[in-house]
């Protein structure tokens, strides 16, 4: 890698950020780290990309995340949408991913109660 | 893989003696370091069988003891204490039947105690081989049991 | 129609009791009066988890979601939906309150009140994808330092910046670094500390298993600096998914000569490896540690020589924690002088604390040094369960100690813990209500460094078990007052006398208890009374 390189490939992921550019309307981040996969991230994980696989969903890309540090509401998923503000659902099982498949990215409507908040 | 081939992938130089054991210990389904292979990698490195022995006693990971095919190792640090790992531990000992060291009948686990797995936040906690289980209940344990178990025999 | 259709039917329980077969064996009908079969895939889903609105359908491409169906309204579905394209609106689900503000997670006081340094990229980039890390502005330090920079100008950097070593004892880390650079040798090496043993820390976990470039790119900036050419990563072993995602992000860089030789087409050669632990406390000490790195029992040795004079294979050695690597980069990109405004006077830039025990949220908080407790325990940490009242918060794990309710205020920087008879340590905050009894508190911690203790020198091999054999008698009662005592004399002996840094803080937890809640341990000795009531329960 030259050092010219570095500007092409941060200018390459700003757009790729933006969402604009790249594959997905929407972009969720499965929080990996070992306590997320101790809390069962791997199976959330596996549910999001089933239930999209099954629905045809060809515009939400699902990427993989260290930890965020909110390790007591893992499995965490973040949803990112272009122009909105970034969403966090928490305490996931795959069938709460599974809802936010068909409720959120399908629908559109944000699932409240699986939101992340102040106990 | 046998014991030569995995000496033989490393230079003989006494740095890698912790990665040798490890691999030579993973390779092997009593999950243990024979006699046989403390010789072995003691001739292969050039140095004393004494000091092979003094490292694969001082780690504790290590075992120069016969074990089971799955190592379960259960967190017992002070913060999963306070979460309740007194209780995970003895649930597991009643459920595989074996004391703190011991291994099953079926030589499937070996129950070990562990200095923290660092992912308190989900304590208790506790690590099969390299998978780590948090948020730890009696049932909990069931199914992860079970899994392994059905693992095996399916 | 001109398009294939694929309707999800829910299929779950509650949907099919509410009537779903039903409302599905007349779409079937519907389907076959208008000859659609061959173009509609029904498929049967599993809960979708809003059972109240069932029997609910799907339908795609489209993604419009039909809720509480009835068989007759699979006719208008097809008739109108399918056939000519138009949305069923009467069967819509809409959200009611969809006007209602959503808590956002960033509004939530546990993110509000942090400031990441080191966890920037954690839980927002692929820890496997070197792109994301470099889209992040990672390698620009690594960039900015081979073109701009000379050896010298990193360290007086670092220097001004203020940063200290964030895994426990806090030495000021340009000044190490300089100290390695001065060292003569040809031969130098650049070693990172993940052997996080810490009881309760688990952020260099974190940063291993979030962000591995970021330590890959700090270390590689340290050989530039100190004059190393071969840099070890020292992971223990209980950390394999750490350890994975290392060699990983290790392999990456070399593919693209970010390690290497000649990195940037601009001279610098830095190679860097991977050594993996074997489950050993005590390897967290650095002598301990680089002993370790050369295949030997992990047991340290006197200092002097410190590691920056002889250290692995005898050679200088730069050794720092993953923590302290993590906020490298930053540094360099933004200036020592934005670093060194964050923070107390002489507790610069952000720690990284891992909350845990009786807290609401427990996790990873990075706060600029200097929050207080207070602000830790109620604002980010959300209180204690059940309304429970604070007790004590243990910092610093077994080589720290606690912190009384009436220090609450007491802000989290280096002096004014210290002050307190503790150490901020390598960050670990466990949060205690009245429930947890200070006696069998300080009993845990000391079992763990007695049971670690690699026995080389004796204060800290017989004297931890002495201390250790007084507090179980006085969590049984059979103590008498006098052993309180000698139980302190002991402890500052061991402190004083130690070889290394685990006997040398092994008797904090205890010490600190008993200066903060010796009525507690009176109370044991004395009325044989526990007031949480722990120690007495299990005669029973």
């Amino acid at each position: 890698m030259k050092l010219e390189d570095l500007k092409k490939i941060r200018e390459k992921m700003e757009k790729e950020t933006s969402l604009r550019e790249g594959k997905g309307r929407i972009k969720a981040v499965v929080g990996m780290g070992t306590c997320g996969i101790a809390a069962g991230a791997r199976e959330v994980l596996s549910a999001l990309l089933d239930e999209i696989s099954k629905r045809n969903l060809t515009d939400i890309v699902i990427t993989q995340s260290g930890c965020r540090g909110l390790c007591d509401r893992e499995p965490i998923v973040d949803v990112y949408e272009e122009g909105k503000e970034m969403i966090t659902y928490g305490n996931l099982t795959p069938e709460k991913a599974r809802r936010i498949v068909a409720e959120h990215f399908v629908n559109g409507n944000i699932v409240k109660d699986l939101l992340v908040s102040s106990k | 893989m046998d014991r030569e081939k995995i000496l033989k992938k490393y230079e003989p130089t006494r740095e890698n003696l912790l990665y040798i054991l490890h691999d030579i210990q993973n390779s092997k389904e009593e999950k243990y370091l024979s006699e046989d292979d403390l010789v072995a990698v003691s001739k292969y490195l050039k140095v004393s069988r004494s000091e092979v022995m003094g490292v694969a006693t001082f780690y504790t990971m290590f075992s120069v003891k016969k074990r089971g095919h799955h190592i379960v190792r259960v967190c017992v640090s002070p913060p999963c204490q306070l979460m309740g790992s007194d209780t995970v531990f003895n649930y597991l000992k009643k459920t595989l039947g074996v004391k703190e060291g011991e291994t099953t009948d079926d030589n499937m686990f070996t129950l070990e105690t562990s200095s923290c797995l660092g992912v308190c936040a989900v304590a208790p906690a506790m690590m099969i081989d390299d998978d780590m289980y948090g948020n730890l209940t009696p049932e909990k344990i069931d199914e992860i049991i079970t899994k392994y178990r059905e693992k095996k025999n399916g | 129609m001109a398009k294939i259709y694929n309707l999800l039917l829910c299929a779950g329980a509650s949907c099919i009791s509410s009537g779903g077969y039903s409302f599905r064996d007349k779409l079937v009908e519907e389907l076959k009066k208008h000859k659609l079969e061959g173009m509609v895939n029904i498929v049967e889903t599993g809960c979708v988890g809003i059972c109240e609105l069932g029997p609910v359908v799907i339908v795609y491409p489209d993604g419009v979601f039909y809720k509480k169906l009835k068989p007759e309204d699979a006719k208008d579905i097809v008739e109108e939906h399918l056939l000519k394209g138009r949305v069923v609106q009467r069967l819509l689900y809409k959200e009611k309150d969809s006007e209602k503000i959503v808590q956002q997670a960033a509004q939530i006081p546990f993110f509000q009140k942090q400031l990441k340094i080191v966890l920037r990229n954690c839980g927002i980039i692929d820890p496997e994808s070197l792109e994301e890390y470099i889209g992040k502005d990672g390698y620009s330090a690594l960039a900015k330092v081979l073109t701009e920079m000379s050896p010298e100008d990193v360290i007086k950097e670092i220097k001004d910046s203020g940063l200290r070593g964030r895994g426990g004892a806090g030495f000021p880390t340009g000044l190490k670094w300089e100290l390695v650079r001065n060292s003569k040798g040809d031969e130098k090496y650049v070693v990172c500390n993940a052997d996080e043993g810490d009881p309760g820390a688990f952020m260099d976990r974190s940063v291993l298993e979030g962000d591995p470039f970021s330590v890959i790119e700090a270390m590689t900036i340290a050989g530039y600096a100190v004059g190393a050419k071969q840099g070890y990563v020292y992971v223990r072993a209980e950390y394999p998914l750490a350890i994975k995602r290392l060699k990983s992000a290790i392999k990456k860089a070399y593919d693209e000569n970010l390690l290497g030789k000649n990195i940037f087409g601009k001279g610098l050669d830095f190679d860097l490896e991977i050594r993996v632990g074997a489950g050993a406390f005590v390897c967290g000490e650095e002598t301990a540690l680089m002993h370790s790195i050369e295949g030997q029992r992990g047991t340290p040795s006197p200092k002097p020589p410190f590691p920056a004079d002889k250290g692995l294979f005898g050679k200088p050695t730069l050794i720092n924690n993953v923590e302290t690597y993590a906020n490298i980069c930053q540094i360099i990109l933004k200036g020592s002088k934005w670093f060194s405004s964050i923070g107390t006077e002489k507790s610069k830039g952000t720690k990284v604390f891992a909350l845990a025990g009786e807290i609401n949220n427990t996790g990873l908080v990075e706060v600029p040094m200097g929050t207080t407790l207070r602000e830790m325990v109620y604002e980010i940490g959300g209180g204690l369960p059940n309304n429970k009242k604070f007790k004590a918060a243990q910092i610093g794990g077994p080589s720290g100690g606690c912190i009384p309710a009436e220090f609450i205020d007491t802000p989290l920087d280096y002096e004014s813990v210290k002050k307190l008879g503790t150490i901020i340590g390598s960050g670990g905050l466990i949060i205690m209500s009245e429930d947890t009894c200070m006696v069998d508190l300080a009993k845990y911690f000391l079992e763990f460094t007695q049971d670690e203790s690699c026995g080389k020198c004796p204060p800290c091999r017989i004297g931890t078990k002495k201390m250790l054999e007084i507090l179980e008698r006085i969590s049984k009662g059979r103590a008498k007052e006098e052993e309180l005592d000698l139980l302190i004399h002991l402890g500052e002996q061991i402190c004083k006398t130690s070889l290394c840094g685990l006997g040398q803080t092994a008797p904090n937890p205890v010490l600190s208890t008993i200066r903060y809640f010796k009525d507690e341990y009176l109370e044991h000795i004395n009325e044989k009374k526990c007031r949480a009531g722990i120690c007495f329960k299990k005669k029973k």
